[in-house]
């Protein structure tokens, strides 16, 4: 017996709601960078979760594919981020996000 | 349902440790400790992709997200050596309005989303879709170009965090 007969659709629903409001949360909340990062990969996550929900729901594989693909674009997302984040600690010798406001005019 | 299934009790524990391991890692001091707990989420999510039957998503998300970015994650948080806990926070009107529009949005979300059960849901028949036998076909027959493109992706990538971490560009 799997979960998909047992649990309802709405649970998982409410989960990856939860997660991803943490995600943004965290997002506001923090000023360390590397942080922030990991707030995105946690809503990246929210969404992924949903996404098996509804393809498991549905008996469709496609949607696992899309997850499949997400996680690439995750990773790549990742590497490339920490790498800017490597650069700006170079240059500003901090990861604090509220000094890189040169930007704003 | 009167009775409670041993399925839903596992969900119910897994929920519990992803939410509280994502919570900490939001207000946790230290960037280890919020790195360490991050891979406590992943695990969880992990555990309800077996319970949904994609038990080669839940490999990918292990082998990806614990054994690829956290690993990322960890080296350049021990390269910076940030491990002091030194970080300057928000003021506090500041993290209380982070909190109301994080609640707020959690509201709308849950409100949005409440009637999703009620949808025209075919029954589901099929259990064996996340498998690797049954996903293989579907990427190379169906998602075959989006599957090479992502190499292309990968290889810029690639070629970018070296270019970007780069000390000096002759």
């Amino acid at each position: 017996m799997s979960a998909i007969q047992i649990i309802p659709l709405n649970w998982y629903v409410t989960l990856s709601a939860i997660l991803f409001a943490l995600g943004v949360l965290g997002v506001l909340y923090r000023r360390n960078a590397i942080i922030i990062l990991m707030c995105i990969e946690l809503m990246l996550n929210a969404v992924t979760l949903l996404l098996v929900a509804f393809s498991a729901h549905h008996s469709d594989p496609t949607a696992q594919v899309f997850v499949f693909f997400i996680m690439a674009v995750a990773a790549a997302e990742v590497a490339v981020g920490l790498a800017i984040l490597m650069m700006i600690y170079r240059n500003t010798k901090s990861i604090d996000i509220d000094i890189l406001n040169k930007l704003k005019g | 349902m009167t009775h409670i299934t041993i399925t839903q009790i596992m969900f119910c524990v897994l929920s519990l440790i992803a939410i509280t391991s994502a919570a900490l890692l939001i207000f946790s001091k230290s960037p280890i400790h919020s790195v360490l707990y991050l891979i406590v989420t992943f695990f969880a999510i992990a555990g309800h992709y077996i319970l949904l039957n994609a038990q080669f998503l839940a490999v990918v998300h292990v082998i990806v997200y614990a054994g690829a970015i956290m690993v990322l994650f960890l080296f350049v948080i021990m390269m910076l050596n940030l491990n002091k806990e030194t970080e300057t926070h928000k003021p506090m009107w500041i993290q209380l309005m982070a909190v109301l529009a994080g609640g707020a949005m959690l509201v709308t979300l849950v409100g949005v989303l409440k009637g999703a059960e009620q949808m025209n849901l075919k029954q589901a028949n099929d259990v064996n879709i996340g498998l690797v036998n049954n996903l293989g076909l579907v990427l190379f027959n169906d998602f075959l170009v989006p599957f090479e493109l992502s190499s292309i992706l990968f290889l810029a990538a690639m070629v970018g965090s070296v270019m970007l971490g780069k000390k000096t560009i002759s």
